[in-house]
């Protein structure tokens, strides 16, 4: 009896019923729907950010017109605004991080694809990703508390002395030492872009065919020559999209600059002096902002930093995109 | 090859020894940057460890203190975070995987999933704020949890769809022809071919909201007091940080450093472990 019983148990798991067909059949329709709309959330969701931001700024947009943008003057009490000094402020603050963090990057990526000793390759490599995952506030504290006293006690006074008669660069560098300001934001943003450059840079001189190389070194090409005449020409639109990808973030990076920027809503000539950038005026004062007028016009500096962003995040993907395809191909 | 140029020869050979030099020295830069910021953050952050950081709520100006508010309100927030963007992301990240793959949808999501990726979190911090700030009428951990997810998310669907395209379509094949049904070969095959690797994406996107402060400014505030009222203003961490870092007491800037050390430690761990369950799916492979 025992026997016929175990053989006659599994007989409905073989053959299919209808409800388990029926089953099946939802089940795969309620996947295939519920992925779907899942992933329309996610176009929705970018959608729902623009619209909102536009809406959110409507108010400050229709009342300043264009002059918003090429305007200084950022006055609460008057309720008067202007963008310009924010938008300087980004500017200036992403391309001295751009000036300094793309050299050390790409020196970094050159160290580690031709130079590194193959055993340290995957712990120098796991150490600079981990400065990505830092968070920013923490760039902050120690850009405010470290770096900055740093600054000021031992490299500004040595460049505002240095370039002190120079006709164009001594207006650049000049004024008192503050330790905060434009100059410690970029260099705070230059670490923080760092890993993000280097990690993509790395990423494009490793598809490099090593018969390419070993060729040119065969001819009798020293590494540097390697690097800059086969290694960069091959590899140019990944590490243009790399560095584009590290200026969508040093642009819209908040924290860190918050803290070493200053809060000034001027544009001082020199790079010693306070400023202020888009992201840090609106992480300070959104929460101080009584007025429509003031919280709105705030929110039209969030849409400006969010269209920036996007215009140069977009190009640094579409160039990383057809590296892609043509590695593909 | 009679007349060669030694001059030339090694003019070349020292440009390169010098770039060369240069490129050690970035790398010597990078590490010694990560070991300075580390090394700051225990020497400062330590000093302030004790019971009472665990025990207490944020001090008012000039009395001693702990922390226990702000990490409770950055547990809770990072928990919603992620409870309500994991799901999205993986069913995002399912769809564009293994139903759009090359479609035109699937190609535009992804370059969008790529934009909102990198996009500055203070923009997403507004967006909540519009959405749901104004229409509440108040400030609340709910804002912030909200703000969290939308940074989560876009972390999942990326994660989640690269490690599907991982699983060979031989698995998705075979499982087809014995008869699953397409749910069966993704739920039963996919997902647990790609676990390790879907597991390290929302490590990843927790790492990366832990730390996060610019959304939570004005989603969900902050809160000088315990509060266990999601409908309500609640302190976290990075928001604790920026306040007392800023203010001009000791107590509170040791508080920051301490809650700096917190976060950070948090972070790297995830971080690491993430890295660790990833490349022990490597090995395996």
């Amino acid at each position: 009896m025992n026997q016929v019983a175990s053989v006659a148990t599994p007989a409905p798991a073989n053959s299919i019923t209808a409800s388990a067909l029926r089953r099946h059949t939802l089940w795969d329709a309620v996947l295939k729907h519920g992925t779907r709309s899942a992933a329309i959330t996610v176009l929705l969701l970018l959608g729902g950010v623009i619209a909102t931001l536009v809406q959110g700024s409507w108010l400050s947009l229709s009342t300043f017109g264009p002059g918003f943008l090429t305007t200084e003057k950022w006055n609460p009490v008057s309720e008067e605004f202007g963008a310009l000094a924010p938008i300087y402020g980004t500017l200036l603050t992403s391309l001295i991080a751009m000036l300094i963090g793309i050299p050390i990057s790409i020196g970094i990526a050159i160290f580690l694809t031709e130079l590194c000793p193959p055993r340290l390759k995957r712990a120098i490599s796991t150490a600079i990703e981990l400065l990505a995952g830092i968070p920013s506030i923490i760039y902050g504290i120690w850009g405010l508390f470290v770096l900055a006293p740093f600054l000021q006690a031992h490299v500004q006074p040595l460049m505002i002395e240095a370039f002190a008669g120079v006709p164009l660069l001594g207006g650049l560098f000049a004024g008192p030492p503050y330790g905060i300001g434009i100059f410690t934001a970029g260099i705070i943003l230059s670490i923080m872009v760092l890993p993000y450059i280097t990690s993509v840079t790395r990423d494009v001189f490793e598809t490099v065919p090593p018969t390419l190389k070993e060729s040119a070194y065969a001819l009798g090409c020293t590494t540097w020559e390697v690097v800059r005449k086969i290694v960069l020409p091959f590899t140019s639109t990944g590490v243009i999209g790399g560095i584009m990808l590290g200026l969508g973030r040093a642009l819209g990076e908040t924290m860190a600059v918050t803290f070493v920027i200053g809060n000034a809503h001027k544009i001082a000539g020199s790079i010693l002096a306070p400023g202020t950038t888009i992201s840090a005026s609106i992480a300070n004062e959104f929460t101080e902002a009584e007025t429509a007028l003031y919280t709105s016009s705030l929110i039209s500096l969030g849409l400006l930093l969010f269209l920036i962003t996007f215009t140069v995040l977009a190009i640094a993907r579409l160039m990383l995109l057809r590296l892609q395809r043509q590695a593909g191909k | 090859m009679q007349n060669f140029d030694m001059g030339r020869y090694h003019r070349r050979r020292r440009l390169s020894s010098l770039l060369m030099i240069g490129s050690w020295c970035a790398a010597v830069a990078g590490l010694a940057i990560l070991g300075l910021i580390l090394f700051t953050l225990f020497w400062r952050g330590v000093g302030g460890l004790n019971l009472a950081v665990f025990t207490e709520s944020t001090p008012p100006p000039g009395a001693a203190g702990g922390l226990l508010n702000a990490i409770f309100g950055s547990v809770m927030m990072t928990v919603l975070g992620t409870a309500l963007g994991t799901p999205l992301g993986i069913l995002a990240g399912t769809w564009m995987a293994e139903y759009g793959r090359n479609s035109r949808l699937a190609t535009t999501i992804r370059f969008i999933n790529d934009i909102l990726l990198s996009a500055p979190s203070i923009v997403i911090g507004l967006f909540v704020y519009e959405v749901m700030v104004v229409t509440m009428g108040h400030f609340s951990a709910w804002a912030g949890g909200c703000a969290l997810a939308l940074l989560v998310l876009p972390v999942v669907v990326r994660t989640t769809e690269d490690m599907l395209l991982l699983v060979p379509d031989g698995l998705r094949e075979a499982a087809s022809a014995l008869g699953s049904p397409r749910w069966m070969v993704i739920s039963k095959v996919c997902y647990r071919a790609a676990k390790a690797g879907m597991i390290t994406g929302v490590l990843l996107a927790v790492a990366r909201v832990t730390g996060e402060t610019a959304p939570l400014l004005f989603t969900a505030l902050n809160n000088q007091f315990m509060s266990t009222d999601m409908n309500a203003p609640m302190a976290n961490l990075p928001v604790v940080i920026f306040q007392f870092a800023l203010s001009p007491y000791p107590e509170w800037q040791q508080l920051a450093w301490t809650a700096a050390l917190l976060i950070t430690v948090t972070v790297l761990i995830l971080n690491i472990v993430a890295r660790a369950l990833s490349s022990t799916r490597l090995k395996k492979d």
